[in-house]
């Protein structure tokens, strides 16, 4: 009975003794890496460089992307200027002052001609001594592609005539207009951006040498140095930018060369603009010369020089770019304003600064609108600046 | 505790206005030459025949026979005593000059600061709290216009709608009648009539920064756990937005006048001489350029101080709103 009792247990289901139990843990040997094993796609962004992550999260910002490549095309397109540009910026066409854009048509009279203009028959009017421009409906005149046009020294180094789109011939080609001289308003542009947008580049190198040395000298050291550099940065910044400009401007004498203005200018704009950066630099080094690494390599006798350049910077150099960005659209709207005032650059240097400033009288603004034409490119790569640098921003820490 | 954090600041602020002030005077002495050469060059330019000693009893006068040095420490002791310093050009003292102007700088940029608030802080709080709505693009859109348009731009835009739409003539401050009055309640009136327009202006760029600055900073305490908890526990999103972040957004809110104020003292600048204000900038650039050092000097330096201010201003406001920074500015700093 007892026997039987015993046989109905649970443990009835039993194999006989000495044949191996079915167990709930596998027999398999046991492998300690076999459960971290990763897709392929987690093995590339783990082993993925720093950059490459970056890159990675900077590519989600849609709006950054496309900023980038309009940075890029308005750069090429100043670089490329003597090419594009149907003019060359001093070209004067005296029979044709402050005349609107001339538009681009294909169809004459219903038949497609291809691109073409029609040519303006200047009329004044003598009451109020307006030059006024009506375009000859009769007779279409078409643009040539890939033509001779005004001579030019491509970057000043290499002769050339070679044009994307001339004028047609015998005829005139203002696609935005005409400036007091009868200037290209277009060429001028095309011309001028490449001083604005490099003002802004070099202005941007130099506040970055100044902000990583003298922010990394302030970090590193800590103490008394970072009390004194702290308070000069507060001094700078203290300082109301444009009137400082304005008193530095009016110290360049008159009778330096444009060239010459042109560098003087681009070195203000880059002395005032240091302090972001090298706070920035400072308040990062001083959590990073705390890490194991620094000590090491200082026992090791490095010189902090040589910590500084080689150990620590590179550490949060994306984040520098990213703040640089963010202040290239400040000194190109600084060298805008200073222009505009006529203490910036000077003729015959031409910027988009320099053109606004024939912009300063509100009649130019009613009477020839297209004047102020400069301020759009200034406003989109302002705005494509801003927009790239948020971006990088976000992508500078590819681990959060 | 309070008093003395303020009191420290006070006492920080006056190196700082020294070297300020050694700097803004090497600047306006680096120019070649002065306003007596100039003067001599352009009366012997006029065919008058250059009375050479009366030049040089001015000189003695103004004390340009002496190291600059010398000269400096007597403009600095001067401008101590709220006495500006006396104006080549205009042969009348600095302050008998600037004073108005000085009077509607102020007034302009703080109704700017003001403007700059009242405007960012709820464009601020919306876009962070409806992140990634067409609310919040729309309004971060404009935003950025206003930070990428150049201010002189925009003035002269107004300009010429203000004349089409409304028929008026914007440029001033005051209309003409009160160009040359003392201040009075008509005065003001037509002053406040005049002054949206250029706080508008100069605000759209500070403007922009802080509604930027706001909501990435309030994006920032919306995901911290205190305020999940909060949320979690049941508070209605309106109260537990106002009680939490909404004062750790604060704190970043006031200490960033500091920081705009120094633009918005340049913004005014520039829009004064477009809409051809009776503030300083018109006077200041005339006065670089004839190198009437001493009408320059001390309106550049009136500036910083007037900016130096706004930051002490805004510490001390810091202050009384977190307790961390009044605390950690006695015990160690």
């Amino acid at each position: 009975m007892t026997a039987n009792t015993l046989q109905q247990n649970p443990l009835a289901g039993l194999p006989p003794d000495g044949a191996p139990l079915p167990h709930a843990a596998s027999t398999a040997p046991f492998e300690p890496y076999a459960t971290e094993a990763m897709t392929p796609e987690q093995e590339r962004v783990y082993l993925a460089s720093q950059w490459q992550l970056m890159w990675w999260k900077f590519r989600k910002h849609k709006l950054a992307v496309i900023s980038a490549v309009v940075i890029f095309v308005i750069y090429a397109m100043a670089a490329f200027a003597e090419f594009l540009a149907p003019y060359h910026y001093s070209t004067r066409n005296t029979d044709f002052i402050r005349a609107p854009g001339q538009q681009v048509r294909l169809f004459h009279e219903g038949a497609f001609v291809g691109p073409f203009v029609y040519p303006y028959k200047l009329h004044l009017n003598m009451e109020n001594l307006k030059r006024e421009y009506a375009e000859d409906r009769t007779q279409p005149q078409k643009l040539r592609f890939f033509c001779r046009g005004d001579r030019y020294d491509f970057w000043g180094l290499v002769p050339g005539n070679l044009h994307l789109v001339c004028p047609p011939d015998g005829g005139t080609f203002f696609f935005l207009g005409s400036d007091r001289l009868g200037r290209d308003m277009l060429s001028r542009i095309l011309y001028g951006g490449r001083i604005s947008l490099s003002i802004g580049l070099i202005g941007v190198s130099i506040s970055f040498v100044l902000g990583v040395i003298i922010g990394g000298i302030a970090g590193y050291y800590g103490g008394r140095v970072d009390l004194v550099v702290q308070r000069v940065i507060e001094i700078v910044q203290s300082l109301p930018h444009i009137p400082l400009w304005l008193a530095l401007a009016s110290i360049m004498p008159p009778s330096w060369s444009p060239l010459l203005v042109y560098f003087g200018i681009t070195v203000i704009l880059g002395l005032m603009d240091w302090t972001g950066l090298a706070r920035s630099v400072r308040s990062k080094l001083l959590s990073l010369r705390e890490e194991d690494y620094v000590v090491a390599a200082q026992l090791m006798g490095a010189k902090p020089r040589r910590i500084i350049a080689l150990h620590l910077v590179p550490g949060f150099m994306s984040h520098l770019i990213a703040s640089a960005t963010i202040t290239i659209p400040r000194t190109i709207l600084g060298e805008t304003a200073l222009s505009f005032l006529g203490l910036g650059l000077r003729p015959p240097i031409t910027s988009w600064g320099v053109m606004l400033n024939e912009a300063q009288n509100i009649n130019v603004v009613a009477l020839y609108p297209w004047l102020l034409y400069p301020v759009v490119p200034v406003i989109v790569i302002i705005l494509a600046f801003n927009f790239l640098g948020d971006g990088l921003r976000d992508a500078a820490d590819p681990y959060r | 505790m309070l008093l003395r954090y303020i009191l420290k600041r006070i006492l920080i602020m006056i190196p700082t206005l020294l070297v300020t002030s050694a700097l803004i005077f090497t600047v306006i002495n680096l120019p070649e030459g002065d306003y007596f050469e100039t003067m001599a060059a352009e009366m012997q330019a006029q065919g008058e025949k250059a009375d050479m000693s009366r030049i040089e009893f001015l000189k003695k006068e103004y004390g340009f026979d002496k190291p600059p040095l010398e000269r400096y420490f007597w403009w600095v002791a001067g401008l101590v005593q709220g006495d500006m310093g006396y104006s080549f050009e205009y042969q009348r003292p600095v302050r008998d000059i600037v004073g108005d102007r000085l009077l509607l700088t102020m007034i302009v940029s703080f109704a700017t600061i003001i403007f700059t608030w009242i405007v960012a802080f709820p464009i601020g709080i919306y876009s962070a709290t409806h992140q990634y709505s067409w609310g919040d693009y729309g309004l971060t859109f404009i935003g950025l216009i206003g930070l990428a348009v150049p201010h002189f731009l925009l003035a002269l835009v107004f300009m010429y709608f203000a004349n089409i739409w409304f028929g008026i003539s914007i440029g001033g401050l005051v209309d003409p009648r009160y160009l040359n009055q003392p201040m009075s309640w008509a005065k003001l009136r037509s002053v406040l009539e005049h002054l949206w327009i250029p706080v508008i202006i100069i605000g759209a760029g500070g403007t922009a920064g802080m509604i930027r600055a706001l909501r990435a900073n309030l994006l920032d305490e919306l995901q911290k756990q205190y305020y999940v908890t909060a949320r979690a526990k049941g508070l209605p999103p309106g109260k537990a937005l106002r009680k939490y972040p909404l004062r750790m957004s604060l704190n970043f809110f006031i200490s960033d006048i500091g920081d705009i104020l120094p633009s918005i003292v340049s913004g005014a600048e520039v829009v004064a001489i477009v809409l051809s204000l009776q503030t300083t900038g018109p006077l200041l650039i005339r006065a670089l350029q004839s190198q009437d050092m001493y009408l320059a000097g001390s309106f550049l330096m009136f500036l910083s101080f007037l900016t130096v201010i706004g930051v002490l201003i805004s510490d001390i406001a810091l202050a009384i709103l977190d307790p961390r920074i009044r605390l950690q500015g006695a015990a160690t700093k």
